[in-house]
């Protein structure tokens, strides 16, 4: 499959022409958020508040980058295990973010809200966060800076590397991936039908 | 008996936490490299190269191979016939790290209190394992475990007669839970007896072991080398895309057991088993 080149604000156009296990390269501004900024978006949204930034066509990059040494933009930039951010998504979304940028699976829920507000979910290689760093040309922290590592930044990118895991079909790479190259097996001890599903 | 001033425990831990973070051991590159040979999958093929690009960058710019430049567990092997002088170990080896941390542009991930959650700041305080070893040398490892994989990971007190095939079983299913969110190819230390504790120990120190280098025990040997068949056979594949290669290594560490236990623990790492030892 060809690589695709996304250039942010996403529209619904570049969303619906995305499928499950196409490799795309990002370029524009991204947002980052992890656990804590997470948390502090959420008690906002509850409250009826404005948020630090506007989500519409965004997208959010879980992420806690190390520092950068000076004269550089930024430190290690990899992505973070989306699970811890499942309770939050469905919500952004709601209000307009068009995907996000993590690692790992997501819950069901959120696999739902993507395909009810067509957005997609893209995983980043996990432990490339050198490579990653690269790719950033601008950091600028917008909200929380009391958080440190976990602070919401907005980047400016060209050329991130991803992979759409859940589009807005309702496909998931992880487990189409997964079951193309599972091979049963026959040795000793119980087959594997012990093993739960994902 | 020998004087060691503890000050030099406390500069080589912080060498050994920046040196850590920025290069990838010759055994793991090297386990890339087959991985990348044998590996089916398109996308998992592209991971095992951004991995690769990944940790030439960092080494050449001195940059963390992750952002996520862990949590310290720090391992001391101290000679009976050392006497260590010129302050309290403890608080060398936390300096080591705060040293390192803030000197090396490491990020901070340690929270003060597990519930409470306010950061530290200087990635204090590591997790200090002490063992008396006879000898008069000092042997310091140092390993920035990631909070990812650490996630991931997992204990069970099995029946004795689960056996082998109940121990397979269980990381089977903790591979299977967590695997794709831990940054496969993954690296799987596998405790197996002790106690509850010593049985995690014992999964946390087969990480430490050089990447894909057998169990001296043949029994155990071939044991690692199913569970390395089984857990690619699950096709999660570099980063969870699908493809064959799941696990770099499987490593087991025993201890004895008790007539009425087996306990198991499953220590999952990432790719980036990063650990060092020095030699004092």
């Amino acid at each position: 499959m060809k690589v695709k080149h996304l250039l942010t604000p996403l529209t619904e156009a570049d969303i619906l022409a995305l499928q499950a296990g196409q490799a795309v390269l990002i370029s524009g501004i991204i947002y980052t958020a992890r656990d804590a900024a997470h948390q502090k978006l959420a008690e906002l949204q509850q409250s009826g508040q404005p948020l630090p930034f506007a989500l519409h066509g965004q997208l959010l990059y879980y992420v806690g980058p190390s520092p950068a040494r000076p004269g550089q933009v930024i430190g290690a930039a990899g992505p973070t295990t989306s699970s811890r951010m499942d309770r939050y998504t469905p919500a952004l979304l709601a209000q307009g973010l068009k995907g996000c940028i993590g690692k790992g699976p997501r819950t069901q829920a959120v696999k739902d809200a993507l395909v009810r507000y067509k957005a997609v979910y893209l995983a980043a290689v996990g432990g490339a966060g050198a490579l990653l760093s690269r790719t950033v040309r601008q950091a600028e922290v917008v909200a929380y800076p009391e958080l440190g590592p976990e602070a919401v930044y907005r980047l400016q990118v060209e050329n991130f590397p991803a992979v759409v895991v859940n589009d807005a079909y309702g496909q998931d790479l992880y487990e189409q991936g997964q079951k193309q190259y599972r091979r049963q097996n026959n040795k000793p001890g119980k087959d594997d039908a012990h093993v739960p599903g994902r | 008996m020998r004087e060691l001033d503890v000050s030099k425990i406390s500069s080589a831990v912080t060498e050994m936490m920046m040196e850590a973070n920025y290069i990838l051991g010759e055994d793991v590159l090297q386990a890339l490299h087959q991985a990348l040979e044998r590996e089916e999958s398109a996308n998992g093929r592209q991971v095992l190269r951004q991995l690769l690009q990944n940790a030439e960058l960092a080494r050449a710019e001195q940059l963390p191979l992750c952002q996520d430049t862990g949590f310290a567990v720090v391992y001391l092997e101290i000679g009976q016939e050392v006497h260590l002088s010129g302050g309290d170990l403890n608080e060398a080896v936390q300096e080591g790290i705060r040293r390192g941390s803030a000197e090396g542009y490491l990020r901070r991930s340690i929270v003060a209190d597990p519930l409470r959650r306010v950061n530290t700041n200087d990635n204090t305080p590591a997790v200090i394992h002490v063992t008396i070893v006879p000898g008069e040398e000092v042997k310091i490892t140092v390993v920035p475990k990631g909070g990812g994989s650490e996630n991931a990971s997992a204990v069970k007190m099995l029946q004795p007669a689960a056996g082998a095939d109940g121990v397979i079983d269980f990381v089977l299913e903790t591979v299977c839970r967590m695997g794709s969110s831990a940054c496969p190819p993954l690296i799987v230390g596998v405790g197996i007896g002790g106690t509850l504790e010593k049985t995690a120990a014992l999964a946390k120190k087969a990480l430490l072991r050089e990447v894909g280098k057998p169990h001296p025990d043949l029994y155990y040997a071939q044991l690692e080398q199913e569970l390395l068949q089984r857990i690619n056979d699950l096709g999660i594949g570099p980063q969870g895309f699908g493809g064959r290669i799941t696990a770099l290594a499987v490593h087991i560490e025993t201890y004895a057991a008790h007539i009425a236990s087996l306990p198991v623990a499953v220590n999952i790492n990432c790719h980036a088993a990063r650990h060092l030892s020095r030699i004092l």
